[in-house]
């Protein structure tokens, strides 16, 4: 299995391919068309991240050891960040988990989406990944 | 005929570039950008005359102070109060409404009633709901049509004994829409409420007039007529401003000061506790001078054109729908493509270099009764263009194309 540093590099060479800004784009609202939904009787109001300007859904699952994560979002563009923050976060171990970080968004060009004034719920949606990944870390011991 | 050529140039952050496009400014209805003619007065008063006014007797306080009280009365010119202590200077159209809002405080008792619009920002909706929580009045709403009207059948049947206020926006800062202050001022008279009228939308493409409105309060921010942030004025009628108590205590809204009593400061210093924001009071009144220069007729008629402009080209888009479409409405719009969401088109429009609003526009409400999660909103300004316009249907069907 891949480490998260092992993937986030992988996405940051995948990202180096693109020459502008516009396939940047449209690659990550691809990714955001292909993320694997969550399940409705997870899109709940218990589950949900409000932004000013869009929402995101997110629930976690324990499986042995690892955590597995499902999200949405009604906004495509925040849908295909969540798609790359999945892809780094789910199916890990909370330990590495609450040891990442996400440095590499800024690396792929696409720092305003995490900055905390953007108010599309991501900087909320990292910040809950960490918050199931000390509970299930306690849990685990 | 209003010369756009000569009317950019005034404007230096119109030249910049922003992701390596050329800037083309669509979020006029957030704020206005700042003429040379402003910047250069808010430098002059910081190069040379910055003071504390109203209370030194040094040069540079005496000339702060008539420029401060100067600004006062292009104010007071422009909307055409009686009397220049009706104007209080506050840090805008948020500060103004809840100055009245905490004076009616005094004022209301249990079972009275308030009205406010379906069109409402939420900082018009806010301090009526905390206002009534306090007093124990109810508040009414005048709901609104699929055009973004009001429904003024509804509100004649709102009003009656109980109707202490009156509160309504001038323009809507979500839709665009005019409504019809005269109509309701002058029904709410009837029934002996007060109105107060927020123009914080309307003030960059009108010119109202207070005394011909016989409205009971005005309020708008000097953000949204090219002047600074952080800065904006109440107008109040005489009687009004002498009824509602003060909003804050401090300095300068004092007459005599003991231990045991104090008595307040005349109007307008009643309202004006601390020192103000003088450079931005100066600036505000630098202006609208701005503005009047140009002349309203001349800034609505171009506006109602890029309007008008704006309206056809973006309908040409397949899918595009657009909110708020009553004929009586300012140089915004509000729209949505079809199955998309307004912050992608937002987010991929400024990566073309074009700043446009998207979201609720703090207004929930309206949001709510068209049941989207927002809109994409384009407010257009005097210095904007039909080339610009272009620019923007471009952007909005290359966004349309990546995004279906």
């Amino acid at each position: 299995m891949q480490s998260i540093q092992e993937i986030q590099a992988e996405i940051i060479e995948e990202f180096a391919m693109f020459e502008d800004w516009e396939e940047r784009y449209q690659y990550m609202i691809d990714l955001g068309k292909d993320l694997p939904l969550i399940e409705t009787q997870f899109k709940t109001d218990d589950n949900i991240i409000k932004g000013c300007q869009s929402k995101v859904w997110v629930h976690a699952e324990l499986n042995d050891d690892k955590i597995a994560f499902t999200a949405d979002s009604d906004a495509i563009i925040t849908k295909g960040i969540i798609a790359i923050l999945i892809r780094t976060f789910s199916n890990q171990h909370p330990k590495a988990i609450l040891e990442a970080n996400t440095v590499f968004i800024d690396d792929i060009g696409l720092k305003e989406h995490l900055s905390p004034t953007r108010a599309n719920g991501l900087v909320s949606m990292i910040k809950q990944l960490k918050m199931y990944a000390i509970a299930y870390q306690t849990q685990l011991k | 005929m209003l010369d756009s050529n000569k009317i950019r140039a005034d404007f230096p952050i119109l030249s910049r570039k922003v992701n390596g496009k050329p800037l083309v400014y669509f979020d006029n209805a957030a704020t206005s950008q700042t003429p040379q003619q402003v910047i250069d007065v808010i430098v002059d008063y910081y190069s040379n005359y910055n003071a504390n006014i109203h209370r030194g007797v040094h040069t540079l306080s005496q000339e702060a102070t008539d420029k401060y009280e100067n600004a006062r009365n292009t104010i007071q010119t422009h909307f055409n109060a009686k009397h220049a202590y009706e104007i209080i200077l506050t840090s805008g159209t948020t500060e103004s409404i809840n100055l009245v809002a905490h004076g009616f405080a005094s004022i209301l008792d249990k079972g009275d009633e308030i009205i406010v619009s379906a069109l409402e920002h939420h900082s018009n909706i806010v301090p009526w709901q905390i206002l009534c929580e306090k007093t124990g009045a109810i508040l009414k709403v005048i709901p609104m049509n699929l055009e973004g009207e009001l429904e003024m059948d509804s509100y004649s049947e709102l009003l009656s004994d109980k109707t202490k206020l009156v509160f309504v926006n001038h323009i809507s800062n979500a839709l665009g829409t005019i409504n019809p202050i005269e109509s309701i001022i002058e029904q709410a008279h009837k029934v002996g409420a007060a109105v107060l009228i927020d123009g914080a939308q309307a003030c960059p493409h009108v010119k109202p007039d207070v005394q011909a409105l016989d409205v009971d309060f005005y309020v708008t921010s000097a953000h949204k007529v090219c002047g600074p942030t952080g800065i904006g004025m109440l107008y109040g009628k005489e009687e009004w401003l002498t009824k509602l108590p003060p909003y804050q205590g401090g300095g300068e809204m004092i007459d005599e000061v003991s231990f045991e009593k104090t008595t307040y400061a005349g109007l307008p210093h009643k309202f004006e506790a601390g020192t103000p924001n003088i450079c931005g009071g100066i600036a505000f009144g630098a202006a609208l001078d701005y503005m009047n220069a140009i002349g309203f007729d001349t800034i609505a008629e171009y506006e109602n054109e890029l309007l008008a402009y704006g309206t056809k080209r973006l309908l040409e888009i397949e899918g595009l729908k657009i909110y708020g479409t009553s004929k009586n409405k300012t140089s915004v719009i509000s729209f949505n493509l079809k199955g998309i969401h307004p912050y992608d088109v937002g987010t991929l429009l400024d990566k073309m270099g074009i700043a446009v609003r998207t979201g609720h526009h703090c207004a929930q409400p309206i949001m709510t009764f068209y049941n989207i999660p927002g809109t994409v909103r384009a407010s257009f300004a005097f210095y904007n263009t039909k080339e610009e316009i272009d620019a923007l249907v471009e952007g909005v069907k290359k966004s349309k194309m990546m995004l279906s």
